[in-house]
């Protein structure tokens, strides 16, 4: 037996993927479907010299990763809808301060505490527009447990090169589902590591002040530097400015560095779709159930395809476009009641030819259920 | 009968169903390179409530991870098996415990009706290995993993000291199945 194979949770693949990254800190409150994260990281990090800390609630928990992120180390936290509502106010301060993180949800039902133990896809858009004010995010997700390894990595190195907190958007499918995971050889997948400031120590450091390639290098907080970090608008020093074209250059920054990246960031799979006149658009566990209608209409000859988004944000509306160009038919595959749908929607030409076929019982949803929908669509009755 | 095969565990929390999926589809990944996918229901409720757990094992990539008709289904408890007889594939097999089901309805199936949890109480005294057994009678009666492999997760995975017990166990439920087979 390979000492690389593993048959674990979807949670399992996401600590591994995180491990892998070089995860050195993880503060967070368990919280179904989440808690097997939690769970092996208490046991997983301080083998590693790694800290693993619960916290007395979400809130503080964000806080914690990001004071540990400025320290040098790499964080995560990890929770599910109601929890995720809680870290919203911190979670901007990230994005304000530009402090890298990664955020995990294992999405699970709302609103509230609505059902804790049964898969929905409802946080879409929380994840983007969850904290107030103008801001840009980065949420990725997966379908199975190599990709949720694969985009747990890959949101370590995008929260590090572009000074970001990112969001991973799994769901209770995903996180409790056990299926084989093979652990990538170190060096397998290239590791981002934090780009550290050449400035000397007893010279002043500008926390904000850009390099020419745009990046800006950090120090680690209570070093041999000393500097401000706040949520309120601020200079390259790091202190708090009312300058109207400081506000104006910061915001148009913040958004910048992460919309002008969209097809760069954007990670997907695709399945068919070259001739696809029928194109399922899926993410996460859907993504399954539609791979799977999509594999057994190619098997009787008729154009199906698949495209599976990873990235969720920023949206990748030039990739959808494209994709569906060719299509007679789009269908939004979600459990939710068409978040996704409504953003395809705006991408792509003749909006009238998209579809949504959804499940919000808290029940998977199924191949026939898909069916269900193109049958309704088709004008064939159900 | 590899292809795709679905199987649904059924019975009641503290029984053991889950463990025993676990088992079986990681010995159907780790040791037979087959492909599995584990799922089950979870709920609020946990010893004495009903579980299902489902199970895919295939030699090709699965994509939806549930079980929507079992090629294999067990019940072990009245409860599960009024409950979930009905997605029993056509022809599938139906595995239960004489002790704790009895017939009610005739479904279009192979019917293996074992003394599991009896046999268990008999020459091993501990209600714990149940699910062991179990999982002994459907390898024999599905050949879908070997014995052997079976045997090695559970020497990964269960202490020294219960090992002996859960390998008797197996093999107990091997022989039951077996003798049901022909």
């Amino acid at each position: 037996m390979s000492n690389n194979i593993r048959f674990v949770q979807g949670n399992e693949a996401c600590v591994e993927g995180a491990l892998y990254a070089g995860l050195e800190f993880f503060a967070g409150y368990p919280i179904t479907p989440s808690t097997e994260i939690a769970e092996q990281l208490s046991s997983r990090l301080p083998k590693i010299g790694g800290k693993f800390i619960q916290m007395e609630d979400e809130i503080a928990s964000m806080c914690a990763i990001i004071g540990a992120s400025l320290t040098g180390r790499k964080v995560m936290t990890a929770t599910s809808g109601p929890g995720f509502s809680l870290k919203q106010e911190a979670l901007g301060y990230a994005i304000m301060a530009e402090i890298p993180c990664v955020i995990v949800n294992v999405q699970r039902g709302g609103p509230s505490t609505g059902i804790p133990t049964h898969v929905h896809q409802g946080d879409v858009n929380q994840a983007r527009w969850g904290t107030h004010g103008d801001h840009a995010i980065v949420a990725l997700t997966a379908s199975n447990h190599q990709d949720v390894f694969a985009m747990t990595v890959e949101a370590f190195n995008i929260a590090e090169t572009y000074r970001t907190p990112v969001v991973l958007l799994f769901d209770e499918v995903v996180g409790h589902m056990r299926e084989r995971l093979v652990l990538p050889e170190p060096g397998e997948i290239p590791i981002v590591e934090r780009l550290r400031t050449s400035v000397k120590p007893g010279v002043n450091y500008h926390p904000y002040l850009p390099r020419e390639d745009g990046r800006l290098p950090m120090s680690d907080f209570g070093g041999v530097h000393r500097y401000n970090v706040t949520g309120l608008y601020h200079d390259m020093w790091g202190f708090p400015s009312d300058e109207p074209k400081i506000i104006n250059e910061l915001l148009h920054h913040l958004m910048d560095k992460i919309e002008h990246r969209t097809n760069q960031l954007a990670r997907f799979k695709e399945f068919y779709t070259e001739d696809a006149e029928c194109l399922l658009i899926s993410y996460g566990s859907s993504a399954r159930s539609a791979r799977e209608v999509v594999e057994k209409h190619r098997q009787r000859g008729e154009r199906f395809g698949l495209l599976e988004l990873l990235t969720l944000w920023p949206f990748p509306s030039d990739l959808i476009r494209q994709k569906a160009a060719g299509a007679r038919l789009v269908v939004v595959v979600e459990m939710n009641m068409g978040q996704m749908c409504q953003s395809v929607r705006l991408a792509v030409d003749r909006p009238e030819r998209v579809f949504l076929s959804n499940r919000v019982d808290g029940v998977f949803i199924s191949p026939s259920d898909i069916e269900k929908t193109l049958h309704l669509i088709q004008g064939k009755g159900v | 009968m590899v292809e795709k095969s679905q199987f649904v565990f059924t019975g009641s929390g503290g029984q053991g169903v889950i463990t025993a999926a676990i088992i079986l589809a990681e010995a159907a990944v780790l040791l037979e390179n087959l492909n599995a996918v584990q799922t089950q229901i979870y709920g609020a409720a946990a010893r004495g409530g009903a579980t299902r757990t489902d199970v895919v094992i295939s030699d090709t990539e699965i994509f939806y991870p549930k079980v929507d008709q079992a090629n294999v289904l067990v019940c072990l408890t009245q409860e599960a098996y009024m409950k979930f007889s009905p997605i029993i594939r056509p022809g599938g097999l139906l595995i239960t415990d004489t002790r704790y089901v009895r017939i009610e309805r005739t479904v279009d199936a192979i019917h293996k009706e074992l003394p599991m949890y009896q046999t268990v109480m008999d020459k091993i005294g501990k209600p714990i290995v149940f699910n062991i057994c179990m999982l002994g009678a459907l390898t024999a009666l599905t050949r879908i993993v070997r014995q052997e492999s079976v045997m090695k997760m559970l020497e990964d995975r269960i202490p020294p000291a219960f090992l002996d017990m859960n390998r008797q166990a197996l093999e107990l439920g091997f022989e039951l199945g077996t003798a049901a087979a022909a």
